[in-house]
């Protein structure tokens, strides 16, 4: 029988992947597809959660396409930067963009 | 006729308003500017004389007052009014005739002067501050006042300001005497704490019957320091000396008759405080009575006329306060009027002799002024034989009634002081007559009469000098004592003993002075070499002012080195080593950080991290 915590765990083995592709990938486009993975661990939760603990209402769905929605407008600005970055460096390397460094 | 009394606030008000015209819209016509001033004092002298001859036709401890609340506070209230009774009207009448007299006498000694205008403006402001001190009802009242002519006084030391001794004196003079002011200003507040008021007939009531003495004894100190600082008395009156820098009529009203004796007065009108702690009493009578031989010691050998007239000043007023101090409030207040009138003419005399001479202020430089300045020299003699105590001139009367307080008080120290001083002023006195006016040395000089606007008030000075003392003698059954009267002051039967010691005690200083300076049987000079010691010494006024000046320079400089060195390496050490340190932290914490995304992004995760614990931690805690 697959309950909640089997949910629960796989949104949390997605979740704990894309951490790890976000702070370990040097391409910023691996990355960026690593944020996807974290929301989509994240919308995991909300669909499993309205399901087993409040199955008459809708909220945790709604919730869903709401995440889902803001994922896409967040994709479209973080490929727009990754493409002004690359025309500016030549590069998609986190490594090289250290314009923060003392 | 309607009640003079209810005019009677309008004597302070009157010589203020001329101050304010003249400061503000008549200051370009210096004659106006003098007339105006003149109208003033003399509508306030005619409005005393109103004032005094009324409240001296009444009964003794008979008083008019009239007061409006000014400052109004929890624990505090201040009022301005106006004390009418026997002490304040005295005192109205003695400062309006010497201001008045000045006044006049000003007119020719500050003839073409080009601050005329605003010498009069500052004349009318110390005569309104002085009236206004005088008929003050409270202590409140009269602190605003007192500063008031201490301000008056620096304005007019300091009036010929482009010389830097005038500018020096004038500061030296303010400062000595905020040091007086600032204790009895904490003696006022301690009443106002003690006793909620601040009202002398109030306080009167109230202070008999208080006890506590570890309180009072403080109060009396602390207002006594005010007296020490205006009346100049040891160790605070070092500032009279110097203020002989101002115009001489100025040394003659403010710094002779009027202001200097306003802590006389102080304490005539809380006598009733001093008087409940003998143990200040003792130390009063101690202050004046050294203070009284101290200056007369130093008068004996200074050179320049105002100074010597200064440090007879400085001795007559330690008279009155020892008169004070041994309770016989009396004698000093009859003192004070007797000396306003002899040392104002003893002042306006020199002026005379100094305006002849051109400004020539050494007695050495002067001499056979007999011949050319008669009537100042007679003049100036009449106010020499007040002063020390001649029959039957008025210094005789009031000098003769001290000396039977402390004889007949019990005080046998303070008798033999006050006569040994007697002689001093005797001698030091005729040391500068015969030198000035008469001696043997011609030196060249074109002195020549004053003109009759100086003169006169000479001439109305040296009859009040020869008369006032009659008011306080047996010939009047002492109609002074009469009205100026306390329980608690000490009065006693003339003793016709003391009489005439005192009087061949003044005589004697006269012949000693007429065998060394006139006749020249002893030479003076010779014997400035045998006690060459004790002549360097009271030259330099016992090196007083030395003294204070290496304290200052010892203490509050060596004081002001350490704070200085307090500021810079500790206070400033400690915020600038605040900053540096944070500086530095951060110059460290530089390097921690890569410019890396994703690094920062690591920082964030192991934060939430914390966070999360953290919060799960304290919700488990509080459900187990």
């Amino acid at each position: 029988m697959v309950g909640l915590s089997h949910y629960l765990i796989l949104a949390s083995l997605l979740f704990g992947i894309g951490l790890y592709g976000v702070l370990s990938k040097r391409s910023a486009v691996a990355v960026l597809m690593s944020i996807e993975l974290m929301l989509n661990a994240v919308n995991i939760n909300f669909i499993a959660i309205n399901r087993f603990l409040q199955p008459a209402q809708t909220t945790g769905q709604l919730f869903a396409i709401f995440v889902i929605v803001v994922a896409a407008a967040e994709v479209a600005v973080g490929l727009a930067l990754i493409l002004s970055i690359y025309r500016l460096r030549k590069s998609v390397d986190l490594n090289d963009f250290n314009l923060m460094k003392w | 006729m309607t009640n003079i009394f209810h005019s009677a606030w309008m004597i302070p008000l009157l010589p203020f308003l001329a101050f304010a015209l003249i400061g503000l819209w008549l200051h370009r016509w210096p004659k106006i500017s003098a007339g105006l001033s003149l109208a003033a004092i003399g509508s306030a002298f005619i409005l005393s004389l109103l004032v005094a001859l009324k409240i001296f036709s009444g009964h003794p401890g008979e008083f008019y007052k009239m007061s409006v609340h000014w400052l109004n506070m929890p624990g505090l209230q201040v009022d301005m009014g106006v004390l009418i009774d026997p002490l304040s009207a005295l005192m109205l009448m003695v400062v309006t005739i010497v201001a008045l007299l000045v006044q006049i006498y000003s007119l020719g000694y500050m003839k073409g002067d080009p601050g005329l205008a605003s010498y009069y403006a500052y004349q009318s402001a110390f005569a309104g501050s002085m009236l206004g001190l005088v008929v003050s009802n409270n202590f409140g009242q009269i602190f605003v006042f007192w500063e008031l002519v201490g301000l008056c006084s620096y304005l007019l030391i300091g009036f010929w300001f482009g010389k830097n001794s005038a500018r020096e004196a004038a500061k030296k003079a303010f400062i000595t005497n905020r040091i007086g002011d600032f204790g009895f200003l904490l003696g006022i507040l301690f009443l106002a704490i003690v006793f909620g008021t601040l009202d002398y007939g109030e306080l009167a009531a109230r202070v008999p019957g208080y006890h506590n003495l570890a309180v009072l004894i403080p109060i009396s100190l602390l207002l006594f320091c005010g007296p020490v600082g205006k009346s100049a008395q040891f160790p605070l009156h070092v500032w009279l000396p110097d203020a002989m820098e101002g115009p001489t009529p100025v040394s003659a009203l403010i710094h002779a008759a009027t202001m200097v004796a306003a802590g006389v007065y102080l304490i005539a009108r809380a006598f009733f405080i001093f008087n409940s702690t003998p143990q200040v009493m003792t130390l009063i009578a101690m202050v004046g009575g050294f203070t009284a031989i101290f200056a007369a010691s130093i008068a004996l050998v200074q050179n320049d006329i105002k100074r010597i007239l200064a440090y007879s000043t400085l001795s007559q007023l330690g008279y009155m306060v020892m008169a004070m101090g041994i309770g016989a409030m009396t004698a000093g207040m009859f003192h004070l009027m007797t000396h306003a009138f002899f040392k104002s003419l003893l002042f306006l005399g020199a002026g005379s002799v100094i305006h002849a001479l051109h400004d020539e202020q050494d007695i050495w430089n002067m001499g056979q002024l007999a011949k050319k300045m008669p009537f100042t020299t007679w003049t100036f003699v009449v106010g020499a034989l007040a002063l020390a105590g001649i029959p039957p001139l008025s210094g005789f009367w009031s000098k003769d009634e001290i000396l039977l307080g402390a004889y007949t008080g019990g005080h046998m120290g303070l008798y033999l002081l006050g006569s040994l001083v007697a002689f001093m002023t005797a001698f030091y006195m005729f040391r500068l007559i015969f030198v000035v006016f008469f001696g043997s040395r011609t030196p060249e000089n074109h002195a020549h009469e004053s003109s009759p606007v100086m003169t006169g008030p000479l001439l109305i000075l040296a009859s009040l000098s020869v008369v006032s003392g009659f008011a306080g003698s047996s010939l009047t059954d002492n109609w002074f004592a009469y009205w100026i009267t306390n329980s608690a002051v000490v009065h006693h039967e003339p003793n016709m003993s003391i009489m005439v010691i005192s009087s061949l005690i003044a005589l004697s200083g006269i012949l000693l002075a007429w065998i060394v300076y006139q006749k020249e049987l002893i030479s003076h000079q010779s014997l400035r070499q045998r006690f060459a010691g004790i002549y360097q010494l009271l030259l330099h006024k016992y090196y007083i002012d030395e003294i204070y000046a290496w304290l200052i320079k010892f203490l509050v400089d060596g004081v002001a080195h350490f704070l200085e060195w307090v500021d810079l390496r500790i206070i400033n050490g400690a915020v600038n080593g605040l900053a540096k340190c944070t500086g530095r932290l951060g110059q460290g914490l530089r390097y921690s950080e890569d410019g890396q995304v994703q690094t920062y992004a690591l920082y964030m995760f192991g934060g939430l991290i914390v966070v999360l614990v953290t919060a799960l931690c304290a919700v488990f805690t509080a459900l187990a």
